[in-house]
């Protein structure tokens, strides 16, 4: 084999898993020896699943739909891995994000004890957000679902005092039995087609009729992903579990873990395998509102700084969900527009507040004032992240809403987009409370020896937020048309998954 | 614990051991494989700690040597996975596959159950250590 | 008819998870859920007249149960137990911060 080519070959797709893996348990080997190694091991790990996920695009622009048999077993028999446009784009996100983070943490996590074990669970939770994202298997991908899961049950409860150890036990109940209703689900799917990958699954539904089992399973996945991706009457853990956890944790379960593991799933799930019909599509669109709503409501009346943002995660996700849920070209555009953004934008937000934390100990809103004069770096950033999410143009929030509104009125759904603008504006009220309480204002006497943060923390944050400013560049058709509209194309015709896993089998 | 338990323990903890190996080795002939095999060798450690107490446990098996396997059975099993690709393909069987039904037969099947039973033998040991050091400390530290 | 009894598993183990306010109580709960829906998985497989699906070298190939459900729970049974490890430290961790396994005393997030 030619060394030098060899990322750009289907060889590409197992290194997803293998490395964070490999790279999860030597640190755990090494971890406790030798000092400093597990931090620059790690940095260098994720450092290469980022530049692979970019050679990723190259790959599908060279090969197309790419499969992977893994062992050689050729599917439906064996696993396979998929490589397609929607996979590409989620694998971009979630490993710049788990990028940026590891470099963040490079600084923060001296506060806690033992950062071998941290590095240790975060490598697993992106081995396992990693592999949900490839796999093109049902019973892999539940596999998978659990070990990010698992890991992220450990890592709320990391710092182990009383609030987290009460927020990490209600996560874990209400995680498990979220994974036994995706079980039932998948065990009702096998013995309904009698094969667990999704493409077999997918070409075997769409000849039958549709029938009572599959609505069943449909009602069961939407409770045990929707549970994961916390929409609306399934969010009851994310405002416990996402601010105990410690910052880069909250950003990367509320940036990409929500994401990876609920929605991109659900996605997968309903558009290629189970195929949409209109009564899941409208109940999707009003599960979307509803947490729109409820999730700033709530927000409103909040004064713990992480509190807020979890409960403003809530409300972002049902942005995307409405986006997806209406099913047209340019909705599903915005969706996974959105959630592009929401990534970026809702991790910087973590990460001020976690710097925030890191230097004055408190997340109460009412306790803080005129931090700008003191931390200008964390001051700026969470300003641009703030006027992100709540959809100031130019910054690519605004892109993002306003593309979903417009598919919104075109899809004739009036009151769905009068919802979606007042909910944004109320963003826009609760965020401007935010920055007058923690950054501008007057400077409280105690806080008057404080210092900015160190300069791995403040290198994340400045290169997020130069992300958030240029994110609608990806709307100029030249570059849309290489990203976004690939990634839609896949779910729009939905139907055609099953084509394209068995073409590039031969 | 009372000298019947000790006894029994004394006289059958080898063949408990013994057991285990039996089931790991000949995972590809009869049922049983990693999984169940780990299980039992982890549990014939606990039945020792169960009996005698703690500290002669911790002798025949420290917690750091337990975290060390643990870690290297993982990393054994993902290097014969990558191993794979020497035939081509990740998770590829590329040892030389004997007559079906002998014991050394089935190419990695055999190594890769090896490693899940360190995985999990040492993993469920090391929990059970980490559970009762936690409850000597705060033992310790209410008196 | 047998599946029935696992729908009745399955909603006893709700229930406990539901109802009761005893941290170990809600433990063995989520245990009984994660049993019924693996017993459920394995008696799919199941064909009429089949015997267990081991191959042996004297013997032909007739009729067997399905084996893949049979793999797949092992791997599902294995996920169970590290579940229930994890959230059983939790558990002593947060009798020793709390001093109680009383759920409606664990109550310091609010709002």
């Amino acid at each position: 084999m030619n060394m030098a080519l060899l990322p750009l070959t289907p060889n590409l797709l197992p290194l997803f898993v293998a490395i964070p893996l490999g790279s999860a348990f030597i640190v755990s080997l090494l971890g406790k020896k030798l000092r400093g190694f597990s931090d620059t091991f790690s940095n260098l790990a994720t450092f290469s699943l980022f530049c692979f996920s970019l050679l990723s695009l190259l790959l599908i622009k060279r090969l197309g739909t790419v499969v992977y048999k893994v062992g050689g077993w050729i599917p439906p028999i064996g696993i396979c891995m998929v490589l397609d446009s929607l996979t590409s784009f989620m694998l971009i996100t979630v490993n710049l994000i788990a990028f940026l983070v590891t470099i963040y943490s490079i600084s923060y996590m001296e506060r806690y004890t033992d950062k071998w074990k941290f590095y240790t669970l975060f490598l697993l939770m992106l081995a396992g957000m990693n592999g949900v994202i490839v796999t093109g298997d049902l019973f892999n991908l539940f596999v998978f679902l659990e070990i990010g899961s698992i890991s992220s049950y450990a890592l709320v409860a990391y710092g182990v005092e009383h609030e987290e150890l009460e927020a990490s036990f209600k996560y874990t109940v209400m995680g498990s039995i979220a994974s036994s209703f995706i079980l039932l689900g998948i065990a009702l799917l096998y013995s309904y087609t009698s094969s667990l990958n999704m493409a077999d699954i997918s070409r075997t539904l769409a000849q039958g009729k549709g029938s009572q089992v599959v609505f069943f399973v449909s009602v069961l996945f939407l409770m045990g992903f929707g549970l994961k991706a916390a929409l609306v009457p399934f969010h009851a853990w994310l405002p416990d579990a996402h601010p105990s956890a410690p910052a880069p944790i909250s950003a990367m379960l509320s940036g990409v873990l929500i994401k990876a593991l609920g929605v991109y799933a659900l996605a997968r799930i309903f558009f290629n395998v189970l195929g949409m019909t209109a009564i899941l599509s409208s109940i999707l669109m009003v599960l979307g509102t509803v947490s729109m709503i409820v999730g700033v409501f709530l927000a409103l009346g909040q004064w713990d700084f992480k509190r807020l943002l979890a409960y403003h995660s809530i409300s972002q996700v049902g942005y995307v969900i409405l986006g997806i849920g209406l099913g047209s070209p340019l909705g599903i555009l915005g969706g996974l527009f959105h959630l592009f953004n929401h990534s970026v934008f809702k991790s910087l937000l973590f990460l001020n507040a976690g710097s925030v934390a890191y230097s004055i100990d408190t997340r109460n809103l009412q306790e803080m004032g005129g931090l700008k004069e003191k931390m200008p770096v964390t001051g700026n950033t969470c300003l641009m992240a703030s006027m992100s999410i709540a959809g100031v143009p130019p910054f690519n929030g605004f892109w993002s809403k306003l593309i979903i509104i417009i598919a919104c009125i075109q899809a004739r759904h009036f009151v769905y987009a009068f919802w979606a603008s007042l909910v944004s504006i109320m963003t826009l009220a609760s965020f401007t409370k935010v920055q007058r309480y923690a950054f501008f204002g007057e400077l409280k006497s105690k806080w008057t020896q404080i210092k900015e943060v160190p300069i791995t923390m403040r290198l994340s944050m400045v290169v997020l937020s130069v992300i958030c400013l240029f994110g609608g560049l990806l709307l100029i058709p030249g570059v849309q048309k290489n990203f976004l509209n690939l990634a839609t194309q896949v779910l729009v015709n939905g139907n055609n998954y099953a084509q394209a896993v068995f073409g590039s089998l031969k | 614990m009372t000298l019947i338990v000790k006894t029994i323990t004394r006289l059958t903890v080898g063949l408990i051991l013994l057991y285990g190996i039996y089931i790991v080795t000949h995972g590809h002939l009869s049922p049983g494989g990693g999984f169940a095999g780990g299980v039992i060798i982890a549990l014939s450690f606990v039945h020792l700690m169960l009996a005698f107490g703690k500290d002669l446990a911790l002798k025949k098996l420290s917690e750091s040597l337990a975290s060390f396997f643990e870690s290297f059975g993982a990393i054994m099993f993902l290097t014969i996975a990558l191993l794979g690709f020497i035939g081509g393909y990740f998770f590829f069987n590329f040892v030389f596959k004997g007559k079906p039904f002998n014991l050394f037969s089935a190419g990695i099947i055999p190594l890769c159950n090896i490693a899940i039973c360190l995985k999990v033998g040492a993993g469920l040991f090391a929990v059970f250590v980490a559970l009762v050091l936690l409850s000597s400390t705060t033992q310790k530290g209410n008196k | 008819m047998i599946y029935l009894m696992c729908l009745i598993l399955f909603s006893i183990g709700i229930y406990c998870i539901l109802v009761k306010r005893n941290l170990i109580k809600i433990i063995i709960g989520i245990g009984i859920v994660e049993y019924a829906v693996n017993l459920f998985f394995i008696l799919l497989g199941y064909r009429a007249g089949g015997r267990a699906p081991i191959l042996d070298e004297k013997q032909v190939v007739q009729n067997m149960v399905d084996p893949l459900p049979q793999a797949l729970i092992l791997t599902a049974i294995v996920i169970g137990l590290a579940v229930t490890v994890l959230i059983v430290s939790i558990a002593v961790r947060i009798y020793e911060k709390y001093g109680t396994f009383d759920i409606t005393k664990i109550r310091r997030l609010r709002g």
